[in-house]
C-alpha cells in the first residue's frame, strides 16, 4: 500500500470456483462454529418435546407439499410452453389472450387468486344441480383441486413470460436450417425449438420453482393441510411458538437446496454448446 | 348488485379503497426499507470483509429460500415478543406494536435480500474504469457513492428494482393472514358478509392490477430518464 496516498475501497475480487476449494478459511470456522451452538442451543433449551406427537404428521404434510410442488410445476409448465409460444410466434388472436392472462396473473397477488377460485368458485358450483350431480363433485368439495388449479396458472402465468423470451431467443438461423431440412412444422418444433428454448429457460426454471416452493404454504388458508399448516395445527394444539416455525423454515431450507441441487444436476447434463 | 361497490356504508366499496391505501403505505414502506438494507448489504457483499460477506450471504440466502409467510410470522411473533421483552427488562410497560410499522419491517427485511442481490448486480455491472478514475480523483467513499456509483448502477438497477416494488405490493397481501386488515383481508371480510364472492373478488384484482399497470407506466419512464444517453438495448 505505500503507493496509494488516497485509499478508498479495498478491492476484494469475488469468490470464483478456483479460491473456493481452497482449505477452509478461520473465520468460516468460527462461523461454522456459532452456528453449530445456536442449532445446539436451540434444541436444549426450546420445546420439542410436542414432535413425536405430529412426527406422522409433519411426514403428511410434508409429502403433500412436494406433491404439490410437482404436480403445479409440471402442469403449469405444460401450460407455459403453449402460452410462451403464443405470445413470442403466434397470430395476434392468440397472442393477445396469453398477453393479457400473464399479465392478469403476474398483475394480482396470489393469495387473492387462490381465494377467488376457492371461495368465488367454491360458492357458484353448488347452485347447479348438475355439477352435485356429475362424477367430479366430491373433488369439487375438497380444497385441493382448488390449490393445484390456482398454483398452476400462477406459475404458468409467470412462466409463460420466460418461455416467450426462451422461444424468441432460438436463433433464426437454427430454425431455417430445420427447415432446409425439409422438417415439418411440428417436427421443427419438437426437435429444435423447443429443446432449445428449454435449455435457455432452465436456469430461470430453478428460480421459477423456488418461488413455487415458497408459494406452496399459501394452500393452507384454505384448508389444504401441507408442512405449514402442520406447524399451525402444532401452534394451535400445543401454544408453543417459535419451536414449529423454525423447524418448517429449516424444512423449507433443506427442500430449496434440495431443488436447487436437481436443476444443477439437469443443467450439467445437457450439453452447454449452443450454437 | 353493484350497488354493494359504493364507498358508502351500504357499499364496501369504502372498506376496500381503505385497505388499498394501507397495501400501498405498506408496499412503500417496505420498499424503501428495503433499499436501505439492500445498499449496506451490496455494499456489504463487494466491498466487505471476509466475515460481512458472510454474513450478508446467510442473510441472503435464508430470506430468499424460506417462504414469505413463515418468515413474516416469525419476525412477527418473534419481533415483537423480543421489543417487549426487551421493554419490560428496562422497566418499561409493554407496547401494542402497530400492524403497519411491523408490516412494514417484516417485508422491508424480505425485500432487503432481494435489493441486496438486485444492487450488487448493478454496482458490479459499472466499467471498472468509472470507479477506478473516481478512486484517482481521490474521492471519499461518501463522496464515490453519491456521485458516481449510486448515478452509474441505476439505469442496470432500475428493472430489478422496479420487479422488487411489484412483488412488494403484492407481498402486502400475505398480512392478511396475520390478521392486518389490507386490501385482501378487506375483500374477504366484505365478500364474507355479503356473499358475493365474485364481485369483491374481481374488484380487488382489479385494484391490485391497476397498481401494477401504473406503477409500470410509471418505471418505464423512469428508466428511459435513467438510460439516456446510453445505447438502447433491445431484445435480440
Amino acid at each position: 500500500m505505500a503507493e496509494t496516498a488516497v485509499q478508498t475501497f479495498r478491492i476484494t475480487p469475488e469468490k470464483n470456483g478456483a479460491t473456493q476449494t481452497r482449505r477452509l478459511a478461520p473465520h468460516r470456522i468460527v462461523l461454522a462454529l456459532i452456528g453449530l451452538g445456536l442449532v445446539a442451543a436451540a434444541i436444549y433449551f426450546l420445546r420439542w418435546d410436542w414432535l413425536p406427537d405430529y412426527y406422522d404428521l409433519i411426514l403428511q404434510g410434508l409429502w403433500r407439499t412436494i406433491w404439490i410442488l410437482v404436480v403445479t410445476c409440471i402442469l403449469g409448465f405444460l401450460l407455459a410452453v403453449p402460452l410462451g409460444l403464443a405470445q413470442a410466434a403466434g397470430p395476434k388472436i392468440v397472442a393477445v389472450p396469453a398477453r393479457i392472462f400473464c399479465t392478469v396473473i403476474r398483475g394480482t397477488p396470489l393469495l387473492l387468486q387462490l381465494w377467488l377460485l376457492y371461495y368465488g368458485l367454491g360458492s357458484l358450483f353448488p347452485q347447479y344441480p348438475w355439477i352435485r350431480g356429475s362424477e367430479l363433485w366430491p373433488y369439487l368439495r375438497q380444497a385441493w383441486p382448488y390449490a393445484v388449479l390456482a398454483l398452476t396458472l400462477s406459475y404458468a402465468g409467470y412462466e409463460g413470460e420466460v418461455m416467450r423470451g426462451a422461444f424468441a431467443g432460438v436463433p433464426k438461423g437454427q430454425l431455417e436450417a430445420a427447415r432446409a431440412f425439409g422438417m415439418r412444422r411440428f417436427t421443427i418444433f419438437r426437435r429444435i425449438w423447443l429443446p432449445q428454448a428449454i435449455h435457455r429457460a432452465l436456469p430461470t426454471l430453478a428460480g421459477e420453482a423456488v418461488l413455487q416452493l415458497k408459494a406452496t404454504p399459501l394452500v393452507a388458508t384454505i384448508t389444504v393441510v401441507d408442512l405449514y399448516a402442520v406447524a399451525s395445527r402444532v401452534r394451535q394444539d400445543t401454544f408453543i411458538t417459535y419451536e414449529p416455525l423454525l423447524l418448517l423454515a429449516a424444512g423449507y431450507l433443506v427442500i430449496t437446496g434440495v431443488i436447487v441441487f436437481l436443476f444443477r444436476r439437469l443443467e450439467g447434463l445437457i450439453p452447454s454448446k449452443l450454437g | 348488485m353493484l350497488e354493494l361497490l359504493s364507498p358508502v356504508p351500504p357499499g364496501w366499496g369504502g372498506n376496500l379503497l381503505r385497505g388499498l391505501a394501507h397495501s400501498l403505505q405498506i408496499a412503500f414502506g417496505a420498499f424503501s426499507l428495503g433499499l436501505v438494507i439492500g445498499t449496506f448489504g451490496a455494499y456489504g457483499k463487494l466491498y466487505g470483509g471476509p466475515v460481512i460477506r458472510d454474513i450478508t450471504a446467510i442473510y441472503t440466502t435464508i430470506v430468499r429460500a424460506v417462504p414469505e409467510l413463515v418468515l413474516i410470522l416469525i419476525i412477527y411473533y418473534a419481533g415483537t415478543d423480543l421489543i417487549n421483552h426487551i421493554l419490560e427488562a428496562m422497566g418499561y410497560a409493554r407496547i401494542d406494536i402497530s400492524g403497519l410499522v411491523a408490516g412494514i419491517v417484516v417485508l422491508g427485511f424480505v425485500q432487503g435480500a432481494y435489493a441486496t442481490e438486485v444492487l450488487r448486480g448493478a454496482i458490479k455491472s459499472i466499467p471498472q474504469g468509472e470507479i477506478e478514475a473516481a478512486r484517482a480523483f481521490g474521492m471519499s467513499p461518501g463522496v464515490m457513492m453519491r456521485r458516481i456509483t449510486l448515478p452509474a448502477m441505476l439505469p442496470h438497477a432500475l428493472p430489478g428494482l422496479a420487479n422488487l416494488w411489484l412483488i412488494a405490493t403484492k407481498d402486502t397481501a400475505l398480512l392478511a393472514v396475520v390478521g392486518f386488515s389490507e386490501l385482501t383481508l378487506e375483500t374477504r371480510q366484505a365478500a364474507g358478509a355479503t356473499k358475493a364472492y365474485f364481485l369483491f373478488y374481481m374488484a380487488a384484482g382489479l385494484l391490485y392490477l391497476l397498481v401494477t399497470l401504473t406503477s409500470s407506466a410509471i418505471i418505464g419512464r423512469v428508466e428511459r430518464w435513467a438510460r439516456r444517453g446510453m445505447p438502447s438495448v433491445k431484445e435480440a
